[in-house]
């Protein structure tokens, strides 16, 4: 049994939530630009540019790239051969998310209560921690700080069967065309096809955290992306919602068994700012 | 090829400078305006609405939809890009009605802000959401005017240097936003 202090956990926490919120990732960048090659209008262009300007100043300034510095999204692969000590894995996490939202000088954006807003808990925690055993004597933490313009657009249906492939991509493409420019496009879909309700909305998420444009293993759900991908670039409705060829940078689809009389789907939006980090130990 | 040329405006927005803008123009704005948010919103109306004094004037300004993050040593703010505006859709009319001249945030507008756009006239800019690096560079001072309390969501007073925005709904009725019609 290998024992990892949950101190070491804080430290991975606290500097990736100052980093991620400040450097945008490669794939992220790269998927910008290649957008940006795509677009002829004159606004998609203005957009993509300012875009791309600001990851280059939030790098030279140390400013985050987006004043929303979300909620703390925190994914815990456990390994099963390890042995948490030194405290409690809830505390750890809000522990390093405290520290590196004051040291990084990013937004507290949490209410303790949904019903009063005057009750913000000052240090943006609790975090949301998402626990997965998993075999081995490693602990993989990914952290993504995740706004709220974005989240507010996500959906979940529970689709007829008879809905199919179909009523995947339509419900899809509806959604992202119903949320215009509110979510910062372009964004990145993160998809849960299948599962149960409450299951497919974490698939959602998790499918957020896959390395930006790289297609699902499986053929036929790489398919099922590149088509949704399709449909979704096919509204028009562009950079920020004023008209493009790009409303999504990519389509992020994972799949899990269902009831024979359900077809749960959910979507979980991303904006452009599609920030994530990983931490082995 | 783009052009995106901006015209380039000062603040407090006159009537005439409302009037030439149309949607989609890329336009630079220099000079002061206020934040608020959701929560600075609410305190707003309800004064308002009981017909108190505001705590900032609000004749021909321009209100940003803006909760920054927290101000670095050695600068006037944090980032301080856009939140979406639809959340603020119930509060606008009154308060174009009241004088203001115009909103920055990201995202569609509701067709009575439109319609309040059209009538009072005033204009509604789009601020590239998630530039707020980018777009905190471009305000040179900040300072809290009204609600401290409320943290990122307070009344904040910016002046701002050329800062980037493109007119999303204008007082003629037109739009900028796919999907959107032309009104009146």
């Amino acid at each position: 049994m290998r024992e990892i202090d949950v101190a070491q956990i804080t430290d991975a926490v606290a500097e990736m939530s100052r980093r991620s919120n400040v450097e945008l990732p490669a794939d992220v960048i790269a998927a910008l630009r290649q957008a940006r090659e795509r677009e002829d209008a004159p606004i998609a262009c203005e957009v993509l540019d300012q875009l791309l300007l600001n990851a280059e100043y939030a790098e030279a300034t140390g400013l985050p790239l987006c004043q929303d510095t979300g909620l703390a999204i925190v994914f815990v692969d456990l390994g099963q051969d390890v042995h948490l000590v030194g405290g409690e894995l809830q505390q750890a996490v809000d522990a390093g998310v405290r520290r590196g939202y004051e040291e990084g000088y990013l937004r507290k954006s949490v209410v303790r209560d949904p019903l009063d807003r005057s009750t913000n808990t000052g240090d943006n925690t609790p975090a949301v921690v998402h626990l997965r055993l998993v075999p081995g004597d490693r602990v993989t933490v990914q952290f993504a700080p995740k706004g709220g313009g974005s989240e507010n657009m996500s959906g979940l249906w529970m689709l007829t069967p008879a809905q199919g492939r179909q009523g995947v991509v339509e419900a899809i493409a509806a959604q992202v065309a119903a949320a215009g420019g509110m979510p910062c496009p372009p964004v990145v879909l993160g998809i849960g096809l299948g599962g149960t309700f409450e299951l497919s909305a974490l698939l959602s998420k998790r499918a957020l955290f896959r390395p930006l444009g790289r297609p699902s293993p499986e053929e036929d759900v790489a398919g099922l992306e590149r088509d949704v991908l399709a449909a979704v670039n096919a509204t028009g409705v562009g950079p920020m919602g004023l008209g493009g060829r790009t409303t999504a940078l990519a389509v992020h689809i994972e799949r899990h068994p269902c009831h024979i009389a359900s077809l749960p789907l959910a979507l979980n939006v991303q904006c452009h700012a599609a920030r994530h980090m990983t931490t082995v130990l | 090829m783009a052009d995106n040329t901006p015209k380039k405006l000062t603040l407090p927005l006159t009537e005439e400078a409302v009037c030439g803008l149309r949607a989609g123009d890329v336009v630079h704005l220099s000079g002061p305006m206020y934040t608020a948010r959701d929560a600075a919103h609410q305190r707003l109306m309800e004064l308002i609405r009981a017909g108190e004094e505001l705590p900032i004037e609000l004749a021909g300004q321009v209100i940003y939809y803006c909760g920054p993050s927290p101000a670095p040593p050695g600068r006037p703010i944090g980032s301080a890009g856009p939140t979406t505006s639809y959340r603020m859709d119930d509060f606008a009319p009154e308060m174009y009605a009241l004088g203001l001249r115009g909103t920055i945030g990201k995202g569609n507008r509701s067709a009575h802000v439109r319609q309040a756009l059209m009538r009072h006239p005033g204009v509604y800019f789009v601020a590239v959401g998630g530039a707020g690096a980018l777009l905190s560079d471009r305000i040179v001072a900040a300072e809290v005017v009204a609600y401290p309390e409320l943290g990122p969501e307070a009344i904040r007073r910016l002046v701002v240097e050329d800062f980037p925005v493109i007119v999303g709904h204008d007082c003629t009725g037109g739009t900028a936003f796919v999907g959107e019609k032309r009104l009146g």
